[in-house]
This record gives structure tokens, sequence and C-alpha cells, in this order.
């Protein structure tokens, strides 16, 4: 370790208990990346904090000695938001895992960074609510990680994003001060920008969500069709007549042979395609749409209909989907999960220019898609035993991101850009538009220590002031032109 | 070369400004009215260069929020950039120059069955007004505000930069949401040009079911059975004097069942009509107009803290409202009736914002109040506009 970071290992050892400090290389190891396998670095330093206050001590720490730090909650992100800094210290989150209050009258909860989405949810739903954000990691991302990656989920369709369920962060600053950032109070919203920054802003130290009311009802549907394109078909049909399901995921026939593989969820046989659909809400709003959507589905030439007639039955129809990726271990030795955005009305032509892709490159490619909102996920197949072929795959992978561009799409609907997508960003964003998103970032970091290197492919230094330099002002002394 | 040849080479609508013109009281020497995107942009270019202080103005509806500014060079006027530029019906999307109307575009997106689920307190005002405020109504409960529903933001900055965030998809996480960061900006951290919205589908009924209140705890009551129930409003709010209104919105069946719930629910006061209730999506009456954070607990103490004659509030379930004092009331008793309001949410995290006061109350109220993290805000202000002529002091702490 250099010199740098043991001098500051050691303060932060003053700073915190002798507990709360890991030098020890092995158990640092541990640290070494987060959902996204294929990018590694051991932190210099972890450190385990239990309160805002050491939070803002180790910023300030880290400030002083100019070392470089990234905020880590489970580890769960998908695009290396959280990947540690070998020249830096990795502040995790898990010590700081108290719910703080369950305000059932206000429709909000309080929590620290490091509690677990769903343990929000268990917590609010003996009141009669839950927290929306449903990432498929629920069960064991934290909320400050959702607050970073602005996390979605199969159901943010009809109720948004985390950026829609956050009232107020408490938030320590890269120059290691703890504020509060709130939706309610004057000014520009901050909190707006924070949530979805990929922790380049500052680390969060307390979350105040908005709780959802639990709907009067949910029914679910799962209807099998030949083909992806029918499957489209019955989407965009079901989306025009008005109606704003819950859910909507479809599924192509290899990732249906994955899913029956792991977890034989039973889905129908010979459907080239599984759509799912979800609706809730007030009883008599859901019977109603939901017998138009099952005609929609017919109209669309599903040859089956499967309707979940209780808890169970629905679990057994989201068992596919939410196992899809996992599964695809079963077909392939190793796969690459994409994360792209197309309009959704662009599916059909994007399907099939995936499809064309998979041909020309004999790469293998399972759909598995938030079919709603046009949302991604194709599973890149190949086997990393043979030589070239992850190459390949990130080749197909890339071009993928490529078409979800050219439709006017987004090269990440919920896994974030990380360092994974960085180099990505420019084919959809000129250097202006980057060059814009950074002034925000220089306005919180200027000396760029927060989880540097994510995002943007290039960090822009915080020195040079946009504009061009002014003279004399032009109307000095000549108001009296007009 | 004078300011107005300067500009008048890159836009093809510019000319002296008139007293009339002024931004409350403050008189802009240039109006520029540029046609397109790319006009703007060379707009703001020559601004850059000439270090004219600009101000944004869309129809005027909002221009006297605010605190005056502390220059205003030039007025960049919206009305020609009033173009829907895409309304991708498919996609639930919608593509918007900033200086097109709201109900023009909420004409156009009804024609394919869609809306943009915002409120529109002040008709008349436009796209760009409407973001650079953070405007919002009643539907706010369910929708939320701008901030909820931007999805593409494309902006000149003070340099005459174009820039761009988000897209024409939902569900969309590259790179920082700018679009959150400028609603509510006023007009400080560039010039909004377009917008792209996500859209909903227009609802095929709706109803509204009000109640009679007569003390704030009554309020208090029936808005919180309304909150907890399943019934699922589009929007629930207080109107005063002493009325509780709630709007559901779906399909007939569903509405209709959802109205007698809510009938039940609320007693024998209550009304089911398919009229939207006085009051309804408007600022209260009122010459000097206060914005309110107040979460569903606060609204009693809300009530209780405004509850003089001639003083109107109207409160959303979102946890906002707004309290509109009589044109009578003398300066001095608006800021102390101000500061018992800021007293009085300060206990639940609420907060209390003039938005707009008559010129003699001006001088005398402090507009914001407490700003927490107004230190970052100006150090963001400064990166966008380093040289201060974005509405500069129109803004909190004068930015």
């Amino acid at each position: 370790m250099e010199a740098e970071l043991q001098a500051l290992a050691s303060r932060l050892g003053a700073l915190l208990g002798s507990d709360q400090v890991i030098t020890d290389p092995v158990r640092l190891r541990t640290y070494d990346c987060d959902g996204l396998t294929n990018h590694r670095a051991t932190p210099g330093v972890v450190v385990l904090p239990d309160s805002a206050e050491q939070v803002a001590a180790i910023v300030r720490a880290c400030a002083d000695a100019g070392v470089p730090y990234v905020a880590r909650g489970s580890g769960t992100g998908l695009s290396g938001g959280a990947l540690p800094r070998a020249d830096g210290v990795l502040i995790v989150t898990s010590r700081m895992r108290r719910i703080l209050e369950i305000d059932v009258a206000n429709q909000r909860a309080v929590v620290e960074p490091g509690v677990i989405n769903l343990d929000v949810t268990r917590a609010a739903r003996p009141h009669g609510y839950y927290f929306a954000p449903d990432p498929s990691s629920q069960q064991i991302c934290s909320v400050g990680g959702n607050v970073a990656e602005n996390s979605g989920g199969a159901h943010c369709l009809k109720y948004g994003f985390t950026a829609h369920h956050v009232l107020a962060c408490e938030v320590v600053t890269p120059d290691g001060e703890l504020v509060e950032l709130s939706a309610g109070d004057p000014g520009y919203d901050l909190l707006g920008v924070f949530v979805g920054a990929e922790g380049t802003l500052g680390v969060t130290t307390k979350i105040t969500v908005r709780l959802t009311r639990v709907p009067e009802t949910v029914q679910t549907l799962l209807a099998a069709f030949a083909s992806i394109e029918a499957g489209g078909t019955a989407v965009s049909a079901i989306i025009g007549a008005g109606v704003v399901p819950a859910a909507i995921e479809m599924m192509d026939a290899l990732s249906i042979e994955a899913a029956e593989a792991a977890v034989r969820c039973g889905y129908p046989p010979g459907a080239g395609a599984v759509l799912i659909v979800e609706l809730d809400g007030p009883e008599a709003e859901v019977a109603a749409q939901f017998a138009e959507v099952e005609r929609l589905c017919r109209d669309a030439g599903a040859f089956e209909i499967r309707i979940a007639a209780d808890d169970a039955e629905r679990a057994l129809i989201w068992t596919g989907r939410k196992s899809a990726f996992a599964a695809v271990g079963r077909i392939s030795p190793a796969y690459l999960v994409q994360d792209g955005v197309i309009p959704r009305t662009a599916l059909p032509q994007v399907l099939a220019r995936i499809d064309a892709l998979s041909a020309e490159s004999g790469v293998r490619v399972a759909n598995v898609f938030h079919a709603g909102d046009g949302n991604l996920h194709p599973l890149v197949l190949f086997d990393d035993a043979e030589p070239g072929a992850a190459e390949r795959a990130e080749d197909v992978s890339g071009a993928i991101l490529d078409l979800c561009i050219e439709h006017g799409g987004s090269i990440t609907g919920e896994h974030g850009v990380g360092v994974d997508k960085a180099r990505y960003m420019p084919r959809m964003f000129s250097e202006a538009d980057l060059d814009t998103m950074q002034m925000v970032r220089c306005g919180f970091d200027p000396a760029g220590l927060c989880n540097p290197g994510k995002v943007f492919p290039t960090p822009r230094l915080c020195g040079e002031v946009p504009g061009v330099r002014k003279g004399p002002h032009p109307f000095a002394g000549k108001a009296d032109i007009f | 070369m004078r300011p107005l040849d300067a500009l008048a080479k890159v836009c093809g609508d510019v000319r002296p400004g008139e007293s009339a013109e002024g931004v409350l009281g403050v008189e802009p020497s240039l109006v520029a009215a540029p046609g397109s995107v790319a006009e703007a942009a060379e707009v703001m270019r020559v601004a850059a260069e000439l270090d004219l202080a600009v101000v944004p103005r869309g129809a005027e509806t909002r221009l006297d929020w605010g605190t005056p500014p502390r220059r205003c060079d030039l007025l960049v006027d919206t009305h020609r950039l009033d173009a829907l530029v895409e309304h991708a019906s498919g996609d639930l999307v919608a593509k918007a120059q900033a200086g097109l109307p709201m109900d023009r575009l909420a004409e156009a997106l009804a024609d394919r069955g869609q809306r943009l689920a915002l409120d529109v307190p002040l008709p008349g005002s436009t796209v760009g007004g409407t973001v650079a405020t953070g405007a919002a109504g009643p539907l706010r409960t369910l929708f939320g505000t701008p901030r909820d529903l931007v999805i593409g933001l494309t902006v000149v900055r003070a340099d005459g930069q174009i820039a761009r965030s988000g897209g024409k998809v939902v569900k969309n996480v590259a790179g920082y949401d700018l679009g959150r960061l400028f609603c509510g900006s006023y007009g400080t951290l560039g010039l909004i040009v377009e917008v792209t919205f996500r859209l909903h589908p227009v609802p095929a009924a709706r109803a509204w079911v009000t109640c009679s209140v007569g003390d704030p705890g009554e309020a208090h009551e029936a808005v919180q059975s309304v909150l907890h129930s399943p019934v699922a409003p589009s929007a629930l709010e207080y109107l005063s004097p002493g009325t509780v209104a709630v709007l559901l919105e779906g399909v007939p069946e569903g509405v209709a069942a959802r109205a007698g719930q809510l009938t039940t629910l609320l007693g024998d006061t209550a009304q089911v009509t398919d009229t939207a209730p006085d009051g309804w999506g408007v600022y209260p009456d009122g010459t000097t107009l206060i914005d309110v954070t107040a979460p569903p607990t606060a609204l009693p103490h809300l009530l209780a803290a405004t509850a003089q004659p001639e003083v109107a509030v109207s409160w959303n379930a979102s946890g906002h409202g707004h309290v509109g004092l009589p044109s009578g009331m003398a300066p001095a008793e608006v800021a102390a009736v101000l500061g018992s309001l800021r007293d009085t949410l300060a206990a639940h995290k609420g907060r209390a914002v003039v938005q707009y006061a008559p010129e003699d109350v001006r001088g005398e109220v402090d507009f914001w109040g407490p700003v927490p993290a107004l230190a970052l805000m100006r150090r963001v202000k400064d990166q966008f506009d380093p040289d201060h002529r974005l509405s500069p002091g129109r803004f909190v702490g004068g930015i």
C-alpha cells in the first residue's frame, strides 16, 4: 500500500473503531467488484461507517488527503458503479441498516442507505403500504444503491423509478458537509439530479422514501404467442387502448427454454414468445381493464392464456421471468446482460435486427424485456472457454446498443452507465451535452474524488470556465441609444 | 457594433424593449424572439459576447413571480418557438418547443386520446414557463410535477452551447438528469428550448367527490380516510373554505364504483359531480401568493395558521399547497402571516415560499425562507452561469 493511503488508513482507524477499517488484503478482495464481475479492483481501504457523522469524517479525511472514494451498498449493481479504486477508499454502508421511521399518516419512511429494498416493504406492509421500486435484486440490494442508480424494476411502467419515490436525501457532499436535499425545499432540485448520479455527487446517509398504498387487487395473466411479433402486436394494442398496466414483460423462445431448464416454470410449450401482463388498482377498474387485455391478447393471436387465480399462481407465472437471467447459465457457459431502451413502437424492427445480428455473428441472443417501456435485456450467450468468443459477444452486445441509439433510445434503462458504458456515452450524447452534465459534477465535486471514472468517458477540468470572456459592458454609458 | 445590430445579424426578430415589458419593473433594453433552436443558440452566444443579462419570457403568466432581476438587458421571448416537434402517440411521448402554449399542446395530444398529466393553473402559460417554474396542479397527487414528467430537455447554455439530456424514452438512466435540475430553476441556469414529456392516456371517465369539513380536524380526518383507502385518486385536495375534493379517473364502471366507496367514506355531505368544484386547479384568490410544502399531517396546522377571513388556501395530498393573502393586507401583516406560517410548518418539515407579492410587500418579506443547500446551489449556478447573467437575482439567495 502506498504511504499516502497507509497514512489515511491509520487516520481512519483513529476516527472509527478498529473493526470498521479493513486493510487486510484477503478481506479487501471480498469487495473487488459489484454485480458486474468482469471489472475488478481491490480497494485500497474499506471502511464500515455506522453513522452519517462517520461518513462525513471519512469523506473529509479523503478530501484532505486527496484520495478518491467510492460508496457501496450491497454491491448488486450491474454496471460497475461501485467498482472500487485500488488507490482509494471504499465506503460500505452495510452497518447503516436501520429503518428509522415508518410514517403511515404521511405515507413515507425514513431509512439508512444500507437498508435492503424489500425490508422497507416488509416494514410498511402491515400498514397496507409498500416501497414501489422493485429491481429484480430487491431481496438484497440497498436503498442507497437504488438512489445512486435510480433503480426501476418490472413495475416502474406504472409507478415510476426511485427518483419518483424519494422525497429527501441527507447527503455528505464531497467537501464533507452534511446537507439535506429535499424535493419540498426552495431552490434547485438538487435531489432530482443526485438520484441517479451513480454516486458521483456525494454519499447519501439517510433517505426519505414515499410509501405506496397496496393496491386493492392484482390480476396477472400469461399469454403465449407463436412469435415475438405477435406478442409485440398485443403490447401495442394494450397501450393503444389506454391501459396502463403495472407491468408488461416479454420473453422469447430462447429465454423461455432457459427458464424451463432452470426452474420448470411450465410455460406453454411451443411458444415463440410469452407475455406477462399485470394490472393492479381498485377492483372495479382492474376487472374491466383485465377483460380488455385478455381480449386484445387473443386478437393478437395468443394461443394460450393463463390467469393467476391467487398469489401462488401469480408467483408461478413470475418465476420464469424473474429467474431468466440466472437461468441462461443453464444453456450457456457464460453470458452478457445488456440493458438498452428503444421507443416501444420500434420493438419489431429492433428485434428483427437483433435476430439478424445473431445470425450473422453466430452469437446466440436470448431476449427478455420490459415490453411496456421498451427496455430490452438481451442476454448475449458465449462460451468463455472458446478463444475470441467473449470478444464476439461484446461486439454483438455493443451493436445492440448502437441499434437502440439509432432508434432514438438509450444505452441504459436501469443498470446505469458506471464503468461499463462510459465509453458509449459519446454515441448518445454530444460533447456539449456531456460537458454540461459535468458542470453539475464540478459544482458538487470540483476535486473529482467522489466515485471518479464512472458515467463520463473523460472528466471535465472544473477550473475551466465556459463562455467567452467579456470586455466592457456594451450598455455602459449608452443606455440612451435606444 | 450596437447590441441590437449584433443580435439582428443572428435573429430575425429583435427590437428595443418597451417600458411595459419590464420584469418586475426592470425594463429590458432589447427583446429577441428566436424562431429556431439554432437561432436561440446564436442569440445566447451573442448575449454572452456582449455580456448581456438575459431573462427568458414565455407568455408572461409568471414573469412577475420571484424577485426582480438585478439586470435585464435582453428578454428572450419564446413565442416563435411554438412547435409541437413530435407526438409519438404509440410511445406516449411528445416533444414540444418552449414557447408552445400548454392549452395548444393539450388540444393536439387530445386528438389522439392522450394528455400531459399536468394541470395549467394559469391559462395561456407555455411549456417552457411551466417547466421553468415547476408548475403543477391537482393531478400532482398521482402524476407529480414537471420533474416527474419531463424525460428529455434541450437547453441553450449561458455561452450559447446547445445541450441535451435524457431523450425520448421514459426509462433512461444514461447520464445526469438535467431535466429535473432545470424544473423550477426560474431561468437561472440556461434557456429551455425543447422539452420531451411522457404522456398518459386521457381517462374514459372522471368524477369529483367532494365533502364539507367544518374545521381543521375534520379536514384532516377526511384527507386521511381517502389517503389510506384503496380508491387510488388522481387528485386529492383541500379547498378553502371547508371543502375536501377528490378526482377519480378511469373506466366508467370503475369510476362509478370508486365514487360510491368514497361517498360512504366521506359521510353525509359527500357529493359526486362530473364537473370540477369551485377553486379546482387554480391558485387561491389573493394578491400575495405563497407556495407551501406541508405533508398530510401538517394540513390541520396549516389551516389553523391561516384561519383569518379572506385568507384562501388550497392544498394537495402530495404535500404541497398555496395560500393567497388579500390585496388589502398591509405589508407588515403579510410578513407576520408568512413568519407564523414558516414557524408552524417548520415543525413538520414544511416550508413557505412567496411566489408573487405586490410591490409594496416585496421589500418587506423574505421570499424564500431558509434554503438548506444554498451553498451547493450557488456552486452549481457558478458552473452554469459563471458571469451571473441569466435571470440574475430572480431566485433563492439572490442567484
